[in-house]
């Protein structure tokens, strides 16, 4: 997959604890995790941004062993429904973590550990498709059991396309400023693996002061953020900071508020740098489109253009391609880095390629006449909270088993609930941080006399969007 | 209100969380102080107090104490 004996003596990896391991180092550590790993079968990964968390990943990725990776600073609790429903052979964790998991230890590398799983009662287990390599999870770290499936193709055909129109190469050294279960964050360590870049490795954030000792110190040459890293790097006064080294920003994960994605983009030009806007979504591995830089003051309130090999189209309601410039259709893409489909058991993993390299977004978009495209809405009921997707009818189920009478609209990085019974308010945010994930500052509780509805009977949720202004 | 109280209805409000915890209370914590939280805190200490803080003091802020420490360079004293 990652071809790491081409760069044996680059260093892949180096982590804000201090350790170096090189291309060559990883690629023999792979081989020995490779063959612990004796039982065919699935293997879950508890990803941090870790020396062994990455050490596991890319042995599974280079030994074609499918691997899924899930959110490892979530409590065990919500990671137990995921190991019924696909009862992973192993599972590589923290190794704090084993004793609350359970299974053997056959393996250890850093501060990880590879457990054996048994099970008493197995599910049915038909041959994972061998085409398999990866699964993501598509909606942050909420336990969903709705996976999408990734062979290698797609993550090379990927990896490969952004490394070409971000220009990596082996002089690149990123620091990890995304999780690496999310499919962005995911996508920047394989975009540089292939191409014998060092990725900086920390757990760090940037509202933390040893995230920016550990950036300066490594000469780190970009970040990946989504809307609100940006958002926070702009209260930190990020264009008043001197970081001569850091070239290249890229920003994907939702839309960036466009007057901000405008200010990065003149402070890049500006200082010699690079800002990349860019759409995504994890059932096409990650990446579909970016901005060319060169582009990128004119057309700053843009996704750009589809990557290399990849390509867009619009359709209108009934199915027919949109032909002329400005206007709305639903975006549809097609390229080698569409996913093979959806999982949501073991059984699933059997599936062949559903797609066949085309994605329909739901996304709603419009194409000027230079060809470049801009998302002008949804067409499902989902906003991205801090770049994670959340169904708002989803939210509104959950919701429903504190107070029946209610119903969620919101914003990108705002849900808003709305109920008609006082009292609740502090339960439901509660209720809904912990089974999200997301803090608390993702939901807001209005309490009105009744809840909106159309003269059909359906709720009105335009009424209540409108509300929010 | 001294501004040992502000201080502590600024943490109470930004994280929702008693009074007594505030103490020796840390960055990441508790799940509500995160980076998203960690902003909010912020411009709330900016409100509450009038003031500024500067990048570096923005990422040292990592404990209700070292808060205080920050802020009296702001010449709000403890």
């Amino acid at each position: 997959m990652f071809d790491l004996d081409r760069y044996q003596n680059n260093t892949a990896f180096i982590t804000d604890k201090g350790e170096r391991l090189s291309y060559g180092e990883l690629s023999a550590e792979a081989g020995v995790f490779a063959k612990a790993v004796t039982k065919k079968g699935l293997v879950f990964c508890l990803c941090e941004n870790r020396l062994g968390s990455l050490v596991g990943y890319v042995a599974c990725m280079e030994h074609h062993i499918p691997i899924v990776l899930l959110d490892g600073s979530k409590d065990i609790s919500v990671l137990q429904n995921l190991i019924t429903i696909y009862q992973p052979e192993y599972i590589w964790i923290s190794s704090d973590k084993t004793e609350s998991i359970g299974g053997k230890t056959i393996y250890k590398f850093a501060t990880f550990s590879l457990q054996k799983m048994s099970y008493e009662v197995e599910v049915a287990k038909p041959e994972i498709n061998p085409e398999l390599a990866l699964c993501l999870t598509t909606s942050g770290s909420t336990g969903s059991p709705k996976f999408v499936r990734l062979s290698a193709v797609n993550v090379l055909a990927n990896a490969e396309s952004i490394a070409e129109y971000l220009e990596i190469d082996e002089n690149e050294r990123p620091i990890t400023t995304l999780p690496s279960y999310y499919s962005y964050g995911v996508s920047v360590i394989n975009s540089h693996l292939i191409k014998g870049a060092t990725l900086l490795l920390t757990e760090g954030t940037v509202a933390q002061r040893e995230f920016w000792s550990f950036l300066k110190e490594q000469k780190a040459t970009s970040i990946a953020g989504v809307p609100y890293t940006y958002e926070m790097l702009k209260m930190l006064r990020f264009f008043r900071m001197d970081l001569p080294y850091l070239k290249t920003m890229t920003q994907a994960g939702g839309k960036l508020n466009k007057d901000i994605a405008k200010e990065y983009i003149e402070h890049a030009k500006e200082k010699g740098k690079r800002f990349f806007v860019m759409y995504g979504q994890t059932e096409a591995t990650a990446r579909m489109s970016y901005l060319p830089f060169e582009h990128a003051l004119e057309k700053y309130a843009s996704i750009g253009i589809a990557i290399p090999r990849g390509k867009f189209s619009l359709i209108d309601a009934n199915g027919n391609t949109i032909e002329e410039p400005d206007v709305d259709g639903e975006l549809v893409y097609i390229g080698p880095n569409v996913s093979l489909g959806y999982a949501e058991c073991r059984a699933d993993l059997a599936k062949g390629d559903e797609n066949h390299g085309e994605l329909h977004t739901g996304d709603v978009a419009r194409r000027d006449s230079d060809g470049f495209y801009y998302i002008t809405g949804r067409m499902k009921r989902f906003v991205k909270v801090w770049g994670n997707r959340c169904n708002l009818d989803a939210t509104e189920q959950l919701v429903k088993t504190i107070t029946t009478s209610c119903a969620c609209v919101g914003v990108d990085d705002k849900i808003t609930i709305f109920v008609t019974v006082q009292g609740f308010e502090n339960e439901i945010i509660k209720m809904l941080s912990e089974k999200t994930g997301f803090n608390s500052k993702a939901f807001e509780v209005r309490v009105i006399d009744s809840i909106p509805v159309k003269s059909s009977g359906k709720i009105d949720y335009p009424a209540m969007q409108a509300m929010l202004n | 209100m001294t501004n040992l109280e502000k201080l502590t209805k600024v943490f109470v409000e930004s994280f929702g969380i008693d009074a007594e915890k505030t103490k020796g209370l840390q960055y990441q914590g508790i799940d509500q102080w995160d980076s998203v939280g960690h902003m909010s805190l912020v411009a709330a200490i900016e409100d509450e107090f009038d003031i500024q803080l500067d990048t570096d003091d923005i990422i040292d802020m990592s404990s209700f104490e070292k808060a205080q420490e920050i802020l009296s360079k702001y010449d709000v004293k403890f």
